[in-house]
């Protein structure tokens, strides 16, 4: 590895000024478990590497009970998102992906801002969030920001991050009182593999606890980035959802995916597997729901 | 670029100037000579490198060593007494062939410590979970997650 400064500023400011110091020849580092390994295979050589893990506010996991809002620190690990009971009730599709990043020692230490922003097409941690409508709060030398989290990737391992911009945190709208959430890392072995597909569907039903009023489905490895299936989420709203019409936006969904093949396996195989585990996860919605009436 | 760390390690005090793109696993092995540690894959696949800190289990070769500064990190140098009695996971190891080649082994029993220290009841489900990230290529796994049940029963968790 090339022998690099460490700089360990303890505000949001003092990361950008020294980012601003040594602007081309500075990276950012926060868990470290996908920086080091770029490091250590010379994809990265900066001369700073700069800590955010000495700053506080960028560790805070808070859901505020009056307005209904969570607020996930950039820094939060993902191991303690697998440990929280309040992600474990109120957002099970955060839980459901963030058990199965890596292994326990990666969750230990990296973070859920840090699996946004390597920006990987399988990204685990970005499908609860964009299912969830999370937006991401940035903040760089010229001051913050708020994006979706869907909108924050342009291709495999790049963002819309400018040169210093650091994630701050993500917020999660409060959800409507009769929604249902669940994702599937689907491939060979949960851990430490990337899936051959990811698919994470959120449901709300209207107070008769039948009509769906909101509908996400989203997918990863399904395309560069991860996306929505807008059509099937179109199809679903204003309907009575039950197995016959989670199959049929199972296979609107697969229809718009833009899979591909891979060593890890075929296009056909990733649009069934789309088919299928539509349908299953929107079949946990409704049974989470039902479970919380 | 030389930073001056203090941390707990084994439950000694240590000071130590290290380098600041040094890994935790690089200075336990080839500074201070602690190679019960192993390096396997080096970038955060196998496990073998796992040592606890401040109660979590962590791939040593992804941390650098800077980081431990003012924490609490464990290995499997600091388990066994000073009379040599083992840990009894280190125990339940030896006594239900969860060992071959022992390769994975130092990252086993820290995985399996964080785990019991954490949940001394875990079950099978849990144990499976927490190992997922130690790979063994000799036993098949089953003598080892015997070997963790088998532990719960001697006191594997803290003393």
């Amino acid at each position: 590895m090339k022998p690099f400064k460490y700089l360990s500023p303890t505000t949001v400011e003092q990361a950008i000024a020294f980012h601003g110091q040594h602007s081309e020849t500075a990276r950012y580092i926060g868990g470290g478990t996908d920086v080091i390994v770029k490091l250590k295979d010379g994809w990265m050589e900066p001369d700073f590497l700069i800590s955010l893990k000495k700053i506080d506010e960028l560790s805070v996991l808070h859901k505020n009970n009056a307005t209904g809002e969570l607020s996930i620190g950039a820094m939060v690990t993902h191991a303690r998102l697998e440990k929280s009971l309040m992600i474990q009730n109120d957002y099970p599709i955060i839980h459901d992906a963030v058990s199965n990043i890596g292994s326990l020692q990666v969750r230990n230490v990296g973070t859920i801002g840090g699996n946004l922003i390597n920006a990987v097409p399988s990204a685990d941690g970005a499908i609860p969030l964009i299912a969830l409508d999370g937006a991401a709060l940035l903040h760089g030398p010229d001051g913050e920001r708020s994006v979706e989290v869907k909108d924050l990737f342009i291709k495999p391992y790049q963002t819309i991050l400018k040169p210093g911009e650091i994630l701050k945190k993500i917020t999660i709208p409060p959800q409507a009182l009769h929604t249902g959430s669940a994702y599937i890392k689907f491939g060979r072995r949960a851990a430490m593999e990337l899936p051959l597909i990811g698919i994470g569907v959120l449901l709300a039903l209207d107070e008769t606890g039948k009509t769906c009023t909101k509908a996400r489905i989203c997918l990863g490895v399904a395309a560069p980035t991860p996306m929505r299936a807008f059509d099937a989420e179109t199809f679903l709203v204003g309907k009575k959802i039950d197995e016959k019409t989670l199959v049929e936006a199972g296979n609107l969904a697969a229809d718009e995916s833009r899979v591909r093949d891979s060593v890890r396996g075929k296009a056909w195989h990733r649009k069934e597997m789309i088919r299928v585990q539509v349908k299953r996860m929107g079949l946990k919605c409704l049974e989470i729901i039902k479970n919380n009436q | 670029m030389t930073t001056n760390i203090s941390f707990i390690l084994n439950g000694d005090k240590i000071s130590y100037d290290v380098k600041d793109h040094w890994t935790l696993l690089y200075l336990l092995r080839e500074k201070m000579g602690m190679i019960g540690t192993k390096e396997g894959c080096g970038n955060g696949e196998c496990g073998a490198c796992t040592v606890i800190v401040d109660k979590l289990a962590i791939n040593s070769c992804l941390y650098l060593a800077i980081e431990v500064h003012g924490k609490t990190v464990e290995t499997i140098e600091g388990l066994a007494s000073t009379d040599g009695t083992l840990h009894p996971i280190q125990q339940s190891f030896v006594d239900n062939g969860g060992i071959q080649c022992g390769f994975c082994t130092p990252g086993m029993i820290m995985s399996s410590k964080a785990l019991l220290d954490e949940n001394p009841d875990a079950n099978r489900e849990e144990i499976k979970h927490a190992l997922a990230g130690n790979i063994c290529r000799c036993t098949g796994y089953i003598q080892i997650f015997e070997s963790v049940e088998a532990a719960k029963e001697t006191g594997g968790q803290n003393e």
